[in-house]
């Protein structure tokens, strides 16, 4: 399985993942995905629900629902470690050191009954990266204030409720940062949050992955957000890679039908031949019931019987594409 | 600023110093009173067949103001007018021409639909419940008008897409002719490509059988589209209003532009120019995280 | 887009339950035990192997045998027959318990939650006090009032089971209440009466059915007990409480004599338990994959 972006193995890359699948016993959910990041790398991976982008995160971590088991490989760091056939130990040990993860609703993802400053120290304490309580706890303001909570000693005492939902993301951010790990994964991190907050936090983000010069994988379904903090683009549909490259060059020359559609119908200042917005003709299927072949033809006008055989994630000068009729620089 | 404008015929939704707040009054045995004050003195006219937004961030108040001119909650002062007829104080046997004239549609598609109904008694609710005749064939017609097949009528929620379930809802609220569609954050829980058909579908529909809309969102960017004049919501205030245009590219409040500055805007444009000049025209600093010398490779 | 549910959604793209499967053996195993019961009942009204009732001093304390399969008790009658003819009454007395307990329960629950504070408090307080009555008082009390009887237990026990029936559903039509489908047919010009004939107990329905068959298990064992004690069924007729009673008094000669009521009894109870379980297992994940 050669991976189109294949370089040799440098000491800055941080992740490869090759032929990544994610199954339950009934379905495939994601087929066979490759990348790499290499340290300081921001990558989104953007599509629609169902497309997998979630899974393909929560298997790097090992956090996969029961029934759902993962293949192929994720060489992950200087150890050269492969995340899916590494034991929950050897997980438990990366997570919330060397890779940490942000979730979509912070509300859950912090204790409700724990103050927030010691929900930081905690995760300082458990890796060893401080020992001492007391220690612990100064650097859980400092991480706070990193996050620019206001008051950030006072913010420390206070539990998850008396916080709004952007200082509660803010402080989920501090956790996964205050191990400096070299790979940070948001899933959806600013959906939940108010447009005025989601400029911020983003910013945090931005700030945090340049001071520790991690990489980071942003997954999101927003267009503009990715094309405001990430450099380069996975775009997923039906479990599989579609395109992938530069961001500035896939979303200004998307090669992938799916991916110009996708932009079209992102852009509300767009008009189509009606004057409404541009639209993708039909609809995402249910899992399990994407055509074979290619998984986007049964929605795409230049499909034809070549289509009826998957095509595979080639390489061209600006990044990849999985189409037999890509859209080329000088077709729009 | 009010929303009030000089208009030649009497408009069709008002709503006149609204107050709605939460929470129990103060009194001297308690010493701290938990009230929210969801919205302070709103006051909107809205015009017949009008496209009208409003805009908020949360706990700006915009759905408690959907469901006041609902009539779905009372306020705590201030009214509600229906085409000149009071609404909010109201017992609900008396809104039957509320009901008849004006619907909403809400933003979960999971749970906006019954589980346990089948389509057409969804569809069919509204006729039913004023009393209307429920006829297989208005379902049918409703179910075409949305663009769903007819074969849908007998099936189960759980057996749509988010999308398609947006469209019963849009089919429900139809379903007695009204003149006012309420959309309350109809498309913020769609996918994109989802979202632009049910936008599609929201502004032919509105053209095609005459609606005045009112477009609740958070997202300035989709009200803009759909909608020809805007009111901004924060912290239970109006903010201002104005056309949709006028908002975007000349707002006179702070907090309007706040707003807008915030707006993420795509900032690659399928063939558009190397240097962005439209995200530089609209978003004046943070149109970029982590500083420009972070792109070069 | 709301990913809050990326787990729920996942799993059921997925095609997943959480770990427990449709037809769990929890189900299976409570749908034998119960369906077990019921056949015993239902066999008993055909044919009994002896009478019952018949006393027959020269078979007394006689063990299990081809003859007398669970044995004779210390009047000479067959275990076995008593047993079966037992199962009757406990099905019986469970029913109508049930069934007393579920519409008292039920339309305090609904109206309680559809009351205002005031309404909602004062229905719960009742029910609060309904929950401080044990069966066994109850009963005591009613056969004080009334006279021992099938009645007087079933009563007593339906008003014991009420209140779980009335908070479960009083928390189950807030819930449904708080739905958007709710609110749609409010703004539809649906009364909210017949909001709650039309939408609040058709999705109620799956949760009541698992408490029913929670509060069946409970029946049993109550009313065991009071027949235990003398309140429940009057003698002659066999009831499994009884059985076990009479059997306590030969209890060191002859232990078997109390193994057979008090295993009908257990298998009874842990029947609608594992059958209450299951239901809820085999219902919950249908509902999580809807949303």
């Amino acid at each position: 399985m050669v991976s189109p972006e294949s370089q040799t193995a440098s000491v800055n890359e941080v992740l490869r993942v090759e032929g990544m699948s994610v199954a339950s016993p009934r379905l495939r959910l994601v087929h066979e995905i490759f990348f790499t990041l290499q340290r300081g790398d921001r990558v989104g991976l953007i599509g629609e629900s169902g497309c997998g982008k979630s899974l393909t995160a929560l298997s790097l971590l090992g956090l996969l629902p029961e029934g759902v088991r993962a293949s192929g490989s994720a060489v992950f760091g200087e150890s050269k470690l492969d995340l899916l056939g590494a034991s929950e130990k050897q997980l438990a040990q990366l997570r919330g050191r060397e890779i940490a993860m942000v979730f979509q609703e912070p509300m859950s993802a912090l204790n409700p009954t724990m103050p927030v400053g010691k929900q930081v120290a905690e995760v300082l304490r458990i890796h060893r990266t401080v020992t001492n309580r007391k220690a612990a706890d100064a650097e859980a303001v400092r991480l706070l204030d990193q996050v620019r909570l206001p008051d950030p000693a006072r913010a420390a005492r206070a539990y998850v409720h008396q916080l709004s939902g952007g200082q509660r993301q803010r402080v989920v951010l501090a956790i996964a940062m205050a191990n400096r790990p070299s790979l940070l994964v948001c899933d959806e991190p600013t959906t939940a949050l108010d447009v005025t907050v989601q400029a911020q936090m983003l910013e945090l983000i931005a700030g945090g992955v340049t001071e520790n010069d991690s990489s980071l994988l942003f997954i999101t379904h927003d267009l503009a957000v990715v094309s405001n903090i990430c450099q380069r683009v996975i775009v997923m549909y039906g479990g599989r890679a579609v395109e992938s490259g530069d961001i500035e060059a896939v979303f200004r020359r998307p090669r992938h039908p799916y991916t110009h559609g996708l932009l079209a119908a992102s852009d509300l200042s767009a008009v189509d031949e009606h004057g409404g917005l541009p639209t993708i003709p039909g609809s995402v299927p249910a899992a399990g019931q994407f055509p074979e072949g290619c998984v986007f033809r049964n929605r795409c006008q230049r499909a034809d019987d070549a289509c009826l055989s998957e095509p595979r994630l080639t390489a061209h000068e600006a990044g990849s594409v999985a189409c037999w009729h890509p859209l080329l620089e000088n077709k729009a | 600023m009010t929303g009030m404008e000089a208009t030649a015929e009497r408009p069709l939704v008002e709503v006149r110093d609204l107050c709605r707040t939460f929470g129990r009054t103060p009194s001297k045995l308690r010493s701290r009173a938990r009230q929210v004050f969801a919205l302070v003195g709103v006051s909107l006219e809205i015009a017949r067949g009008e496209r009208f937004g409003v805009v908020g961030e949360s706990g700006s108040g915009k759905s408690t103001l959907v469901r006041l001119v609902a009539g779905l909650d009372q306020p705590t002062s201030g009214a509600v007018y229906f085409d000149g007829q009071l609404v909010s104080g109201r017992k609900e046997r008396h809104l039957g021409f509320l009901r008849r004239e004006l619907q909403v549609v809400f933003q979960d598609p999971m749970s906006s639909l019954d589980p346990r109904m089948k389509i057409r008694q969804i569809i069919a609710e509204p006729l039913v419940a004023t009393g209307k005749a429920d006829s297989l064939n208005r379902v049918y017609e409703l179910l075409d008008a949305v663009g769903l097949s007819r074969a849908a009528a007998d099936r189960y929620p759980h057996q749509f897409s988010g999308g398609e379930r947006q469209r019963i809802s849009i089919a429900r609220a139809l379903a007695p002719s009204p003149s006012v569609l309420i959309a309350d954050e109809a498309v913020s829980a769609l996918d994109v490509s989802v979202r632009a058909q049910i936008l599609n579908l929201l502004v032919d529909l509105v053209h095609d059988f005459s609606l005045t809309m009112i477009f609740v969102a958070h997202d300035l960017g989709v009200v803009r589209r759909v909608c020809d004049r805007v009111a901004v919501l924060h912290h239970g205030n109006l903010v201002e209003v104005g056309t949709a245009e006028q908002i975007y590219s000349d707002a006179a409040q702070p907090y309007t532009r706040e707003l807008i500055a915030a707006t993420p805007v795509l900032r690659y444009v399928v063939g558009g120019p190397a240097d962005d000049l439209r995200s530089a025209k609209l978003k004046p600093a943070r149109a970029r995280f982590g500083g420009s010398d972070e792109w070069s490779r | 887009m709301s990913a809050a549910a990326p787990i729920s959604t996942v799993r059921a793209a997925a095609g997943t339950r959480s770990g427990r499967r449709r037809l769990s053996p929890t189900l299976w195993t409570g749908a034998t035990l119960v369906a077990l019961v019921l056949l015993a009942a239902t066999i008993s009204y055909v044919w009994t192997p002896y009478d019952p009732v018949a006393i027959d001093a020269s078979s007394r304390l006689l063990g299990p045998s081809a003859a007398h399969w669970l044995g004779t008790d210390a009047l000479g009658r067959d275990v076995f027959s008593r047993i079966i003819v037992g199962a009757r009454t406990t099905m019986f007395v469970g029913v109508i318990a049930v069934g007393v307990g579920a519409s008292l329960g039920i339309p305090l629950g609904v109206f309680a939650a559809m009351s205002g504070r005031f309404g909602s408090e004062t229905i719960m307080r009742v029910v609060d006090i309904m929950l401080a009555f044990p069966a066994l008082l109850l009963a005591i009390l009613f056969s004080a009032v009334w006279g021992a009887g099938t009645l007087t237990a079933m009563l007593a026990i339906g008003i014991a089971v009420a209140p779980a029936f009335a908070r479960l559903v009083r928390a189950g039509t807030l819930q449904v209440m708080s739905t958007e489908y709710v609110l749609a047919a409010r703004v539809a010009g649906k009364r909210e009466l017949t909001i709650a004939g039309r939408h609040v107990l058709p999705n109620i329905t799956t949760m009541l059915i698992v408490q029913a068959s929670v509060a069946y298990a409970t029946a049993v064992l109550a009313e065991a007990g009071l027949s235990y004690l003398g309140l429940g069924t009057p003698p002659p007729t066999p009831s499994w409480g009884r059985i076990l009673q009479e059997a306590q008094t030969v209890l060191f000669s002859d232990p078997l004599l109390s193994l057979w009521p008090a295993a009908a009894i257990a298998v009874a109870v842990l029947g609608f338990n594992l059958l209450g379980d299951g239901l809820r297992d085999r219902f919950d994940p249908q509902l999580d994959d809807r949303r």
